[in-house]
């Protein structure tokens, strides 16, 4: 039994803490929630000299055959940084796609590219319908020669106005059940016919709409077997939702310290409000729910790490975890008062990303009803 | 990082698994099934018929302790066998950790053998060894959260220590033969500084118990001491130390607490029951309300297990756990209570019917948990409290600071 990372993890998430505070102070963060990019260059640069984008990938696309546990060391730092930028879309969702699903020579293309820094990614999945169902992927590709011409509006997709690629996740298929007959595409974002629109976003998280209009796409584009992207889909999806329930907690933890050190400090009725039990019990309860976010998530990667069966763990970190992180910067909120409530404070940052990362990969509703599927109910 | 589920034996030596057999026989064949039965119904062990003789007869093979020293009364045996005794108790009994607690008093022993002179290791070692119950006497009527406020008088009188003053809610006090009390020996230090630990037996005149009736229907006692000589030779540790090894003590015990196995029974069964029971022609289970709230009560007793193997893994490395041993308590307590509300809405009507009731579901789990339950927020350390002692002690939040015009009593 250990909670705890080995020394190897310990160092590259101290790293990435010193990282982080000297490159991405809260003034960068909160400059880039109104950048069109959300990018800084130089950051995104720095990280892949430092091997952190291709952290978990094989050598041999410019990896460093890192795994989940170490990618949760650093994911927990860029909760704590709110570090801005395409990691989770790039690194995560469209690069873990191609990792799992696409050819040799797709991979051979694109992940040394990604791991250096060069390409960014997305993974277009989500629609207006609002779901992570099968059933409410709409969008079409239509077989046409050597071709797939693709029509439809994807919405909420990560850093889409920056990608080099979008991975399109389309119904190639009306199969049986909705899960049957959904391909991915790997689309060039300049191809005729995309428009991407970058949404307003509470977090500051680039969101965009994506409308694709007869939108051209080679055959041997396609990542993987025609029709079947749905599981592999969902393994990537589950792989990335363990790494955001770490930078959730990451996020949390910070949230948590800023409380604390704020009730330390403030002094009301000539005492520190930290004295008041009503102001202890409620950073009890933060305490409880950031470390019982921790360990779910840890748990969660360590049985991922080790090959073993994890859908319910993922399901319970994800569902407690983006609860927590509310229920913790809403509460980091009501101890700091009126100090933390104007836009030069750091806890409203911790409290937009907790919603937006609640939003994205399934929010608790959702993966309550996963685990009461895994249950057998 | 390590989150490998230990199999049960897979660790055994060869002496171990000889050891495990030979227990396994033994209590396949003495634990009687009136036994097993009983401790099932969430009930506290201290009441539970047969435990005690069940005990005496453990004592009698030295398995109680097993790793005491055999002039202690215990088997001799190297670290790792007590473990083995709790787990083969475990298959075969409802929560082994609370049955030998509740058996033992559980406190007693550790804290003698650490605090106790070679002589009152002689004298109180083998009778724990050998099963005699304890019963836990802290709490009084003007002492519940506010414990060093304690009351209860040991007066010096040349060789002996005279009890005056009352205890409350001293569950299994009906039953055992020894009171394990925290008594003020110097009324004229600070309230922490003035208490002592003080052995009574229960059965010396003078000493009175009275049943009261907790709400659930169990029994628990008032314990007056009325002018009761004990020999000072009964007090463990030295005179003022009572309160810091009081407070290990609590500590340790609310680490326990969080292994209630309830929780994961109550959820299991009510996932089971929402799957064979129909509602207007479907499967409750198919009811959303229902799905979203037993998979949130599945998380959260997921979460009540991580808190125990963390609690676990800090004590193996030796580290401070007055903090994060309330985790549990105030976790369980609470998810136990949540489980009980929510599994009662789940059941609708028939949630409200007591096991003997006919049409009684689940054999009445939910109706008894509901009533059951209620204490665990306060009983064992009141979660209020626990919370500021999360809060100061893992945080280092500032202490509330004492009242200047303390109420007078």
């Amino acid at each position: 039994m250990d909670f705890d990372f080995n020394d190897e993890q310990k160092m590259l998430k101290q790293g990435a803490r010193d990282f982080f505070e000297k490159e991405c102070p809260k003034s960068l963060v909160k400059q880039m929630m109104e950048d069109e990019k959300g990018n800084p260059s130089e950051l995104w640069k720095k990280m892949a000299q430092l091997g952190w984008l291709g952290l978990i990938y094989p050598e041999k696309y410019g990896g460093g055959e890192g795994n989940m546990i170490d990618l949760i060391a650093l994911a927990e730092e860029m909760g704590r940084a709110c570090l801005p930028g395409p990691y989770f879309s790039t690194v995560l969702l469209g690069g873990l796609f191609i990792l799992r699903n696409g050819s040799e020579e797709q991979k051979q293309e694109i992940l040394p590219k990604m791991a250096n820094g060069q390409l960014i990614l997305t993974l277009a999945m989500t629609e207006p319908s609002d779901s992570y169902e099968a059933s409410a992927i709409g969008i079409e590709a239509k077989s046409n020669k050597d071709d797939y011409i693709i029509n439809g509006t994807k919405l909420f997709v990560p850093d889409a106005q920056i990608a080099d690629y979008i991975i399109c996740i389309a119904r190639t298929k009306k199969g049986t059940a909705p899960e049957d007959g959904i391909t991915a595409f790997l689309v060039d974002r300049k191809s005729p016919g995309i428009t991407c629109t970058l949404l307003k976003t509470l977090a500051g998280n680039k969101l965009c709409e994506v409308i694709f209009n007869n939108v051209k796409v080679a055959k041997k584009n396609i990542v993987g077997k025609l029709d079947q992207a749905w599981i592999p889909l969902q393994q990537t999806l589950q792989q990335a939702t363990i790494a955001q329930c770490a930078e959730m907690v990451g996020g949390a933890q910070r949230a948590l310290e800023i409380a604390a050190d704020h009730a330390k400090k403030r002094v009301q009725f000539d005492r520190p409000i930290g004295s008041f039990p009503v102001i202890q019990h409620v950073v009890a309860n933060m305490m409880m729910d950031v470390d019982a976010s921790r360990f779910l998530t840890y748990e969660a990667a360590w049985k991922y790490a080790e090959g073993l069966p994890c859908a319910q763990e993922i399901a319970m970190a994800k569902l407690w975890t983006c609860e927590a992180y509310q229920r913790t910067a809403a509460a980091g909120h009501q101890i700091l008062g009126g100090i933390g409530y104007t836009m030069d404070g750091e806890m409203h940052l911790y409290f937009r990303r907790a919603k937006a990362a609640e939003a994205a990969l399934g929010d608790s509703k959702y993966h309550r009803e996963a685990l009461a599927k895994e249950l057998g109910m | 990082m390590d989150f490998k589920e230990y199999k049960i034996g897979e660790y055994d030596n060869e002496d171990q698994k000889k050891f495990r057999k030979e227990l396994g026989e033994w209590l396949d064949k003495n634990i009687s099934p009136e036994l097993v039965e009983s401790t099932w119904i969430l009930r506290t062990t201290a009441n539970i018929p047969y435990a005690h003789e069940f005990a005496q007869k453990l004592g009698e093979k030295g398995w109680l302790v097993p790793e005491w020293p055999k002039e202690y009364g215990g088997a001799g045996l190297p670290a790792g066998y007590s473990t083995i005794v709790a787990e083969e108790l475990s298959k075969r009994v409802l929560w082994a950790p609370g049955f030998l607690g509740g058996l033992t008093g559980g406190v007693q022993g550790p804290i003698i053998m650490r605090h106790g002179t070679p002589e009152q290791k002689k004298e109180w070692l083998p009778k724990i060894a050998a099963g005699a119950q304890f019963a836990l006497g802290y709490t009084e009527p003007n002492a519940g959260t506010d414990l060093a406020g304690l009351q209860l008088r040991a007066t010096p009188d040349g060789d002996s220590y005279i009890l005056n003053g009352q205890k409350m809610f001293s569950t299994g006090a009906h039953n055992a033969r020894y009171h394990w009390l925290a008594a003020r020996t110097n009324p004229e230090l600070p309230k922490h500084k003035g208490v002592s630990m003080i052995i009574a037996d229960l059965t010396a005149p003078g000493v009175t118990v009275t049943k009261l009736t907790t709400i659930a229907g169990d029994r628990t006692n008032e314990v007056f001491y009325d002018n009761v000589r004990v020999p000072k030779t009964n007090r463990i540790g030295p005179e003022g130390e009572g309160w810091s090894i009081t407070r290990d003590a609590l500590t340790a015990e609310r680490g326990d607490l969080g292994t209630f196995p309830w929780p994961k029974i109550l959820v299991d069964e009510l996932v089971q029951y929402v799957k064979e029971t129909k509602r207007n022609g479907k499967p409750l289970s198919e009811d959303p309300f229902i799905r979203q709230t037993l998979a949130q009560l599945t998380t959260d007793v997921n979460v009540l297990r991580l808190y125990g193997r963390r609690l676990n893994w800090m004590i193996e490395k030796g580290q401070d756990v007055s903090w994060s041993a309330p985790y549990s308590k105030i976790f369980e307590s609470e998810l136990s209570q949540r489980i009980a509300t929510q599994g009662m809405q789940i059941m609708g009507m028939y949630g409200q019917l007591e096991q003997d009731s006919k049409y009684a579901k689940l054999k009445g789990h939910i109706e008894l948990a509901y009533l059951t339950m209620v204490v665990r927020s306060f009983g064992g350390g009141s979660n209020n409290m626990l919370r500021s002692i999360i809060a100061t002690r893992g945080m280092g939040l500032p202490r509330e600071p004492q009242l200047a015009m303390p109420v007078k009593k």
